[in-house]
């Protein structure tokens, strides 16, 4: 583990204990959900698709100046809620409980590239089962970039900063791509043919989005295809850089832990969550700004657990902090500039070959211990 | 019906187009439609309430108006009805007790509210007009025959009187010609559904007669539970008769040993009361694999229904008594034996209930 020295080691009962009362967090809120919480996504939702026609609707007039930027600005949060906080929480099975075949887990599709059922896959099952762990949860670095010291340093990886920022413009088709783990075709340990069934599921869902956003809505304007299709465009990469910034500071500021696949073999109950919480970092904000990152800044308490209902993280998030300030396990928080700052100091640094003489996770753990020191103060900010 | 060209059906014709359905991707049309018109949907069935009645203190009679997704229904199916109780979708079997031929297709459900029933108190205290409900298609097998047969035996108890008031309803609809005999059980006077429709019939359909009876006090003419000397009350000859019994499985089971004493072929039953099952826990053997979630368990002998909540679980169910088809999923590997027909399944690919299947040594299900 890097930065092992940041985080106390916990003895088999601590861990025990400590498994037991997030457990315990898990029952309660699972034993109180109900008509608050359908209510809560059914508004989500509603707000969601009104958004996207009145963005539609504005978008047709967008030879007006103030209707093409509100018509742009409108269908950028419904992208963004769509994927966020409907699309992301609703695949994970966090209303499953309300059996409305429309939120089933298992069958929602979102208004993004890549089809819910890779996503299925990629996500809820290998980057929140194997959550850290350098070699096997593919979030880190997606294949193309080099997120942590424990992945070996190659010259390719001078383009770090570049590649990120490639990554942001076009993160849906990033994503979409994801769960055919390219760099394994590359690498010649699969080939294209074996893909062929999931490249055939991508193009569908690329085709059927495109169709939409760039030549359907744009046609139906008539001679103000050119705007449309630019504010069609103009949300989509918005909804890109939001999604792109949200997520690469759940894992990976200053602080997070990675994992090695021996220390996450034969984890107990305990153990999983002790590592979901090292490997997660929270952002700070109001509650528009949690709605929008899909409640998302809330990673930790949603790798604790991935499904409760989101919009109920920021009500258990004192319970859990309040534990790990107990067992001494630090609690990685912040606003979005730092941690999103720090991020992008890790994209640039890690672009470079390790100095000598200097190991990562001596590094790491001063900046734990930074992070740990700045904790009190927004703890007393917080109240 | 609206002809080709009203605007009303070129309304519908332009939600239905394929155009709006690739503008509305990935959701559909339908994700949107629904939050201003929930009935106008391309695909689920839906009704509105259209009128509210509480016959009895421990019931309530809804009028349904489906959308034009409903196929309609043979009188004396039942149809699962969806709803919303504290954010969780509901569903339950009920027997529709109007006629076939009702007006514009509208359903009339008379729901009896059980102790337990959360759908049937939920609809008994909250049911108003203007609420929208789901609908399944009409299913079941307790129906007329085509050309209708000469006699017709109804027997109900309880509740059980809404399907074969569904049947007696559309045989007077139809003008039929021929007898008609109801023996019909309540609990008390003061319980008992369709009285005063039942009297009006009585004296406008030819060849129909009706003999209540109340299980608890005194009724006229007929005295206690269903006994053999009831039928005379209301048939000739029970034996011509076809017959359509609906109620507790007491009733049903005594029906039955009548018939079976006069070796005549079972008559056709319906009952939503779920048949105590007893499982045979002790010799259950094998082990259950839920492919799909990677999980594994020893076979407990409890239906896989169960068995998967157990496991940790969650799967989509609905009556979890084998009507509603709700649980239905994949069994890819082993037999099961289904608890209510005691049958057994083919080791091949199939889809089960798993509310009502209880595994036959190793079985492995897509969940």
């Amino acid at each position: 583990m890097s930065a092992a020295a940041a985080a106390p080691r916990l003895t088999a009962e601590q861990l025990e204990a400590f498994g037991q009362e997030l457990d315990a967090i898990r029952a309660r809120v699972l034993a109180d959900l109900g008509e608050r919480d359908a209510d809560y996504i059914n508004k989500v939702i509603r707000a969601q698709r009104g958004l996207e026609v009145a963005g539609r609707g504005l978008l047709l007039l967008g030879f007006l100046p103030p209707a093409w930027i509100g018509g742009t600005a409108a269908l950028s949060l419904s992208k963004i809620l769509d994927n966020m906080e409907i699309g992301h929480n609703v695949m994970h099975g966090q209303y499953d409980w309300m059996k409305d075949p429309r939120l089933n887990g298992k069958t929602f599709e979102w208004d993004t590239a890549c089809p819910g059922d890779q996503w299925r896959h990629s996500h809820n099952y290998m980057h929140h089962t194997h959550t850290n762990i350098v070699g096997k949860d593919r979030d880190i670095g997606y294949g193309i970039l080099r997120m942590s010291e424990d992945q070996p340093w190659r010259p390719y990886y001078l383009g770090n900063p570049i590649y990120a920022a490639l990554l942001a413009t076009f993160f849906q088709y990033g994503v979409a791509v994801h769960d055919l783990e390219a760099e394994r075709i590359a690498a010649g340990e699969e080939t294209l043919q074996e893909k062929r069934a999931m490249l055939e599921e991508i193009w569908t869902k690329v085709r059927g989005q495109t169709l939409k956003d760039y030549v359907l809505f744009p046609l139906l304007s008539g001679p103000s295809f050119p705007l449309v299709l630019a504010g069609n465009a103009t949300a989509n990469l918005a909804r890109n850089l939001w999604a792109f910034t949200i997520i690469f500071c759940g894992h990976f500021p200053e602080g997070t832990h990675e994992f090695t696949e021996e220390e996450a073999e034969n984890e107990t109950r305990g153990e999983w969550y002790y590592r979901q919480l090292l490997g997660s970092a929270n952002l700070t904000g109001g509650k528009l700004f949690h709605v929008l990152a899909g409640n998302l800044s809330h990673q930790i308490e949603h790798h604790l657990f991935p499904d409760l209902p989101a919009h109920r993280y920021a009500e258990i998030l004192v319970d859990v902090r309040e534990i790990c300030e107990r067992y001494g396990i630090p609690y990685n928080t912040g606003p979005l500039r730092k941690q999103f700052g720090s991020v992008v100091r890790k994209i640039v640094k890690l672009a470079l070959p390790p100095l000598p003489g200097r190991s990562g996770s001596g590094h790491d753990a001063e900046q734990t211990k930074a992070a740990a020191e700045a904790r009190p103060k927004e703890l007393a900010a917080a109240a | 019906m609206p002809t080709a060209t009203s605007p009303l059906s070129l309304g519908r014709r332009l939600l239905r187009s394929s155009l709006l359905e690739a503008l509305a991707y990935p959701h559909g049309v339908d994700r949107y439609v629904e939050l201003v018109r929930p009935l106008l949907v391309k695909r689920e069935a839906r009704a509105e309430v259209t009128a509210v009645r509480r016959q009895t203190p421990k019931s309530v009679t809804i009028t349904l108006c489906p959308n034009e997704n409903w196929r309609g229904l043979h009188a004396g199916q039942f149809v699962g009805v969806s709803v919303e109780i504290e954010g969780v979708r509901e569903t339950r079997p009920y027997s529709p007790a109007s006629s076939q031929h009702a007006a514009g297709g509208a359903l009339e459900l008379t729901v009896s509210t059980h102790p337990e029933g959360k759908v049937s108190r939920y609809l008994r205290e909250h049911a108003r007009p203007g609420m929208i409900v789901g609908l399944t298609q009409a299913q079941g097998e307790f129906v007329l025959a085509d050309p209708r047969p000469e006699r017709v035996l109804l027997i109900s108890g309880g509740s059980g009187i809404t399907p074969v008031m569904a049947i007696l309803r559309t045989l007077c609809d139809e003008g039929f010609a021929g007898e008609i005999g109801f023996l019909n059980y309540a609990r008390s006077h003061r319980l008992a559904l369709y009285g005063p429709e039942l009297d009006r019939l009585c004296d406008s359909q030819r060849g129909l007669r009706v003999a209540r009876g109340f299980t608890r006090g005194r009724g006229l003419p007929l005295n206690g539970r269903f006994a053999r000397e009831h039928l005379r009350a209301v048939v000739s000859d029970h034996r011509e008769a076809a017959a359509f019994v609906c109620g507790p499985p007491a009733l049903i089971d005594s029906v039955r040993s009548i018939w079976a004493q006069d070796g005549l072929p079972d008559p056709a039953v319906e009952s939503f009361t779920p048949p105590a099952l007893s499982f045979d826990t002790a010799s259950a053997e094998g082990l259950v694999s839920f492919s799909r979630s990677g999980r594994e368990a020893a076979n407990s002998g409890l239906p896989l229904l169960e068995q998967a909540e157990d496991a940790g679980l969650a799967p989509a169910h609905g009556c979890r008594m084998g009507i509603c088809n709700t649980c239905s999923c994949l069994k890819t590997a082993g037999r099961v034996r289904n608890v209510i027909t005691g049958e057994l399944s083919g080791d091949r690919d199939e889809r089960i209930r798993i509310c009502v299947s209880v595994p036959v040594g190793n079985v492995a299900l897509d969940l």
